[in-house]
């Protein structure tokens, strides 16, 4: 028989978590830092328009593009929260969760040999989806010592002229980095002055934490909107990931074309979560606002675990994850939690997972409770402790 | 919101957090959140902290009713002179002043439904401002002080997602 698969699908290897789901699936009174969702239910009210919807027998595809309702209510919702105006016929796509969203856009946007250049520590999927797009992937590695933010000298010194796209994953999975205004500023000039578009992964925009400071959309900054794929979702904001719901705002032109895609891949998004997302986009600023309360308080609780137990840690104000550094132990982030989950039995994310600089690094989700929080973090000080001691 | 509603808000769902803690999540000082604690109480802002039990699940019988209460309010005092009397009996749980069809709803618990039945038709129903009483039991809860009685909700995330 042929060789069934395709060598570029084959090339590509599986997510580097797999392995630690396997053990930690093995094994019992596990307590997990590990997950990359909320821990809230999607709120009643949202559920319960999901659930009129099918009642009312809203089971049938809706448009292409998605319910014309929800967009327009998404419309207002970017102008509402981060001044940014789109037009909701001709710039917008309903997709299935952020995620297709990426897919769409880099395929939408890339020729072959096309570069993209993806900051990491990062989201996994954007490596992949440059390169099944044909495009190729260009890594920027992100310091610590800038607070995993993405500075204008390092986007500068790897732009080549096969440069297209710049990935910008802020607030950002696996960090908990954010970008401010300044430093999108910074990055538009560099931005514009090379011609290039950005796709800008938005999707935790909801959840940052610096006072009196609200995200800051790229798209909303003079001359960006025209180069600029704003994707957003209702999974993090809302707590609604597995409804498979997101967005994406682009101009026209590239908008036509990722709806194609779009068209013939998928349809449309799933008819039952656009419903329920009309009611989460109209009427759920509080449980966001309540949401975002919580995820701070935790946050600050994490923060100040890691500063008792000497763990060094830059502060993030985004998302919710912290991202410890460990060079300190002399082990690897994949020995690392290796280790901890077989003394510990607890389950966090090597750093390496989101990309080779993350090495030396540890990604710990808070979207926990305060005693599952608590629970997991004693046992990380004694084995902090251990590690050290036996270091002499 | 500000400090003292932000304390508030967290200790109304959890009064036993340890304050170290609270202090954290809320971005101060223990101090600071010792200080107005001990201000609220004071003030009779927080008026007690509870603990809310299944009894059910206990071998302890409890009988819980809604009463709802019509009362003529006395000259110059309102129906504040009948709640007090009202309330001022160990047996009752709650008492609101109510808008709509009848005046005040009082929570009783007893220990058997002839207690409570005694209750309403001994010392409520003969007082001389009450006009009429009804009484509902309560045969099951499912939800109060906005927790869900029931069930605790298992997690049912994977253990890793990226």
């Amino acid at each position: 028989m042929r060789n069934p698969l395709s060598s570029r699908i084959v090339e590509i290897p599986f997510s580097g978590i797999r392995k630690f789901f396997d053990i930690a699936a093995e094994m019992t009174d596990v307590i997990s830092l590990g997950v990359g969702e909320p821990d809230f239910d999607t709120p009643w009210h949202i559920r319960d328009e999901g659930i009129y919807s099918l009642e009312k027998g809203h089971t049938a595809y809706t448009s292409n593009a998605g319910l014309k309702e929800l967009k327009i209510e998404i419309a207002k919702y970017l102008e509402r929260r981060f001044q940014v105006a789109y037009d909701f016929d001709k710039e917008m796509l309903i997709t299935v969760g952020g995620s297709e969203a990426i897919d769409l856009a880099m395929r939408a946007m890339l020729d072959p040999g096309d570069e993209v250049l993806i900051p990491q520590p990062s989201y996994v999927s954007y490596v992949p989806c440059a390169t099944l797009a044909n495009g190729v992937p260009v890594i920027i590695n992100l310091k610590e010592e800038n607070d995993f933010r993405l500075t204008a000298q390092e986007l500068e010194d790897a732009i080549t002229p096969k440069t297209k796209i710049l990935v910008l994953p802020f607030p950002n999975n696996p960090t908990g980095a954010i970008m401010e205004r300044e430093d999108l500023e910074a990055i538009a000039r560099v931005v514009i002055q090379h011609d290039l578009f950005v796709v800008s992964d938005e999707i935790y925009a909801e959840l940052t934490y610096l006072e009196g400071k609200s995200h800051v959309t790229i798209a909303s900054l003079p001359g960006m909107r025209e180069r600029t794929v704003l994707i957003n979702g209702f999974s993090k904001a809302y707590s609604m990931t597995g409804w498979r719901l997101g967005y994406a705002c682009a101009p026209e032109a590239i908008m036509e074309q990722m709806l194609k895609i779009h068209q013939y891949a998928i349809m449309c998004a799933p008819t039952t979560s656009q419903h329920a997302a009309v009611e989460a986009v109209r009427n759920g600023d509080r449980d966001v606002e309540e949401m975002r309360d919580e995820y701070n308080g935790r946050r600050r609780y994490v923060m100040k675990r890691f500063r008792d137990m000497g763990l060094q840690c830059f502060e993030p104000f985004g998302a919710f994850y912290m991202f410890p550094c460990i060079q300190e132990f002399g082990l690897s982030s994949d020995d690392f939690a290796t280790q901890m989950l077989q003394e510990e039995k607890v389950v966090v994310v090597p750093g390496t997972a989101f990309g080779d600089c993350g090495e030396g690094f540890l990604r710990i989700s808070y979207a926990y409770s305060l005693e599952s929080l608590k629970e997991a973090l004693d046992r990380m000080e004694h084995f902090i402790q251990r590690v050290r001691a036996s270091k002499g | 919101m500000e400090m003292r509603e932000k304390i508030l808000t967290f200790i109304e769902k959890n009064s036993r957090v340890d304050l170290k803690d609270l202090a954290v999540m809320l971005g101060t000082e223990e101090a600071v959140v010792a200080n107005e604690l001990a201000a609220m109480e004071e003030e009779h802002i927080i008026c007690g902290y509870h603990t809310l039990i299944d009894w059910e699940k206990t071998s302890l019988e409890k009988v819980n009713a809604l009463i709802e209460v019509r009362v003529t309010p006395q000259r110059g005092r309102g129906f504040d002179s009948v709640a007090e009397h009202i309330y001022n009996y160990p047996e009752v749980n709650a008492v609101y002043l109510i808008s709509g069809g009848y005046d005040l709803l009082v929570t009783l618990e007893g220990k058997t439904l002839r207690e409570v039945a005694q209750f309403v038709s001994d010392k409520l129903s003969t007082l001389d401002s009450v006009l009429s009483t009804k009484t509902n039991f309560i045969l099951k809860k499912y939800k109060d002080h906005g927790t869900i009685i029931a069930k605790p909700k298992e997690d049912e995330r994977m253990l890793v997602s990226l």
